[in-house]
């Protein structure tokens, strides 16, 4: 994370400050990175010349939001960045679809259920999505709670090894 | 943080005043109610639902800080959301007279969340289409959490309402005496009207009867009675208050009173 980013062409340097930031982990659920959450909204170096990182909060009032700040900040001090703007985004609001492809896998290894259905689904409104176990791939699991360890997460149990496990939310 | 958005207020004092009292009313509802909810911390009757409601005292608070920090910077004179939270007395809150009522049982306290989400949702819809792409975008941000507190509200209403005789008697008792405060809801006065006119804010008159609609069926599906119309209008929004929220402040602005300056 300690490697100064080189001078080069603006796309070059913004690729490898993505590269940077996807080592940043979220504080909540550590298996993912800032970028696997879907919450680095743009890398840019703009006409004032310095370096614009613009982050979405998953949650308003999700608590981690400040602790990614330092982190980010952190990690770009560390790369000779300390002259980076970083800017909060709120439009368009975040959403679980936004997670990666490789998000949902990490989720998954590390036993946290990921999102199951798409925002948009009628039927999220009105019934638990049926998620399948992450430890043992049942699909007869009950929520316990809507409400978990974390703003973005549901409890559930699984009704065929009877272990308990987080579900990530769908918003 | 964001980039500002320009509006026809910041060439008009009595325009942009009367947006920085709007967009303040939103946000101290948003953190009356909050800090409420936070009262339950440790205190629910299930584990699930301490977590169900500290997880929507966040959001409120999460809320309140988006537009606190956006009517510090609307007002002008430098007040950021720490001060605007906790360095006012209670004639300078603006939030509804309902947000500040004590949370009673669980069932009152899901009476008033109802009431409230139930306005939200309504209010942050209407605010997705205004000509204050910032208020617009905290709103939208806002109107996903307000549907999940909503579910969880009217889910307990209906099954608190349509339970046991005694959980029956007792949020059909809180809805009798919080009702008093929910003619306060659409009132609008010459800020909502400004803010309306502006296209800013969504007209009111027209989001009461959908609230009302809203309402009705949550209450026929918890087989509740709908109390009388009671037409005095509480004045929170306009800083006059019931003597709950000077108690309530007290204990939130404690820390920040006795230690001015402090730092974690």
């Amino acid at each position: 994370m300690s490697a100064v980013i080189k001078p080069g062409g603006a796309a070059a340097r913004e690729q490898a400050i993505r590269a940077l930031l996807a080592e940043v982990a979220d504080p909540e659920i550590p298996v993912l990175s800032i970028v696997d959450l879907g919450i680095v909204r743009h890398v840019r170096f703009e006409a004032d010349g310095r370096l614009h990182v613009g982050i979405t909060p998953t949650y308003s009032g999700c608590p981690a939001t400040e602790v990614i700040r330092t982190a980010v900040r952190t990690a770009l001090d560390a790369a000779g960045l300390a002259d980076a703007v970083l800017e909060e985004v709120l439009s368009p609001p975040w959403t679980s679809e936004w997670l990666t492809s490789a998000a949902h896998a990490k989720l998954e290894a590390c036993g946290i259920a990921p999102p199951q259905e798409p925002v948009s689904s009628p039927r999220r409104l009105w019934n638990a999505p049926l998620v399948p176990c992450p430890r043992c791939g049942s699909r007869t699991t009950e929520r316990v709670s809507e409400f978990g360890s974390t703003p973005c997460k549901a409890h559930y149990r699984c009704s065929a090894c009877r272990e308990p496990f987080d579900y990530f939310k769908c918003l | 943080m964001s980039a500002r958005s320009r509006t026809p207020s910041e060439r008009d004092p009595a325009q942009q005043a009367a947006h920085f009292r709007y967009v303040l009313r939103l946000a101290d509802t948003s953190l009356v109610l909050g800090q409420r909810l936070g009262e339950w911390v440790g205190h629910a009757p299930a584990l699930e639902e301490d977590l169900g409601l500290a997880n929507f005292a966040l959001d409120l608070i999460g809320q309140a800080r988006l537009l606190l920090t956006y009517a510090g910077e609307l007002e002008g004179r430098g007040r950021d959301e720490d001060a605007l939270a906790f360095l006012r007395d209670p004639p300078d809150f603006a939030n509804l007279t309902l947000a500040e009522q004590p949370n009673g049982d669980f069932g009152h306290t899901i009476v008033r969340q109802w009431l409230i989400d139930a306005w939200q949702l309504e209010i942050y819809a209407g605010l997705l289409r205004s000509a204050d792409s910032r208020l617009g975008a905290i709103a939208a941000k806002a109107l996903k959490e307000t549907r999940y507190h909503h579910r969880f509200s009217s889910g307990w209403l209906i099954r608190l309402g349509d339970g046991t005789a005694e959980s029956h008697e007792r949020v059909q008792a809180g809805l009798d005496s919080l009702w008093r405060f929910t003619a306060e809801l659409f009132a609008a006065d010459e800020v909502d009207e400004r803010m309306q006119a502006a296209g800013i804010a969504p007209a009111l008159m027209e989001l009461a009867p959908r609230w009302s609609a809203r309402i009705d069926e949550d209450l026929q599906a918890a087989t509740l009675q709908r109390p009388p119309a009671q037409p005095y209008p509480w004045h929170g929004r306009r800083g006059v208050h019931t003597e709950h929220l000077g108690h309530m402040l007290a204990e939130m602005q404690h820390l920040q009173r006795t230690y001015p300056g402090v730092r974690w």
